[in-house]
């Protein structure tokens, strides 16, 4: 591993880089098909009024996997994420229309730790609301 | 009917293993939008120090979900997973998952508890090469809602 982000550059409250994400029908479409998540919550907009969601919703880990692209960006080696976890509080509704929804990702520094890790916490929205509850990874500094 | 607490602690067989292509590998990362090049250039992989493309990290799911579903799908525990959603997702990395490996999951039930009339189940799948080097766990829990409840 190599981050290319040095543990003696960092301080509490050093921001990462904030990103946003578009994700239409079609990217749900393309990740249920490379992730082998077929529920039909997250690409059929009847289905997914008939179970009572207000329309289609992201698929939890797509959103997660967008949050995880702020920190293995900032790192340079998405090798040096050592530990990722989030709740999954709110969906990310996803309307059928050219632009769909953005997720939204922001992140700081928010303890160091042993062994030149740091642990970093996220905030991710969509539609002004946090969509993940707790979003925080463990990263190995170099 | 609630999920009975006496499968806390069992465990399951280890899954039949899955082999991580390049091409898999390079189909999730487009999947996610992204361009890294550790996840499509060998090279560029080797140059951060891994044998060869690595895979983003929430790619581990896509073996971990498939091994979920002996928990799941076991009649005897008799989850509806229709009305499951999924809570809380966590990984804990050895190293990042990489192309070549052949990984075999064993999955055991961490807990059973009830949340405002809810059952939520937390799994832990440790992800293993075949030849049992440690790559990954991954914790899971899922909700499943009261039957009646509505779902917004």
């Amino acid at each position: 591993m190599t981050a290319k982000i040095s543990f003696d550059d960092v301080a509490v409250g050093t921001e990462l880089p904030t990103r946003s994400f578009p994700v239409t029908r079609e990217t749900l479409v393309r990740y249920a098909g490379a992730s082998g998540d077929f529920n039909p919550i997250h690409w059929n907009g009847r289905f997914a009024t008939d179970v009572g969601l207000p329309d289609v919703i992201a698929h939890g880990m797509f959103t997660m996997a967008e949050a995880a692209r702020v920190v293995t960006d900032w790192l340079g080696d998405p090798g040096a994420l050592i530990e990722f976890g989030v709740r999954f509080t709110k969906p990310v509704v996803v309307p059928d229309t050219v632009e769909g929804a953005t997720i939204e990702v922001t992140g700081k520094v928010a303890v160091l730790l042993d062994d030149r890790r740091a642990r970093v916490d996220l905030v991710v929205t969509a539609a002004g609301a946090k969509v993940l509850g707790v979003p925080r990874a463990v990263v190995q500094l170099a | 009917m609630p999920l009975d607490a006496k499968f806390i602690g069992r465990t399951y067989p280890p899954t039949e293993p899955y082999e991580v292509g390049r091409e898999k590998i390079r189909e999730f990362a487009a999947a996610i939008g992204d361009p890294d090049p550790a996840y499509n250039d060998p090279e560029a992989a080797k140059a951060l120090g891994h044998p060869d493309v690595i895979a983003p990290p929430t790619f581990a799911i896509v073996v971990t979900m498939r091994a979920a579903d002996q928990v799941v799908y076991d009649p005897e525990l008799g989850l509806d997973y229709s009305r499951v959603v999924h809570r809380d997702q966590k990984f804990t990395y050895t190293r990042p998952v990489r192309a070549g490996d052949r990984l075999t999951v064993v999955t055991t039930v961490d807990d059973i508890k009830s949340l405002a009339g809810n059952d939520v189940l937390t799994t832990r799948a440790e992800v293993r090469t075949v030849e049992g080097e440690h790559v990954v766990t991954a914790l899971s829990s899922l909700v499943a809602r009261a039957a009646g409840e509505s779902e917004s």
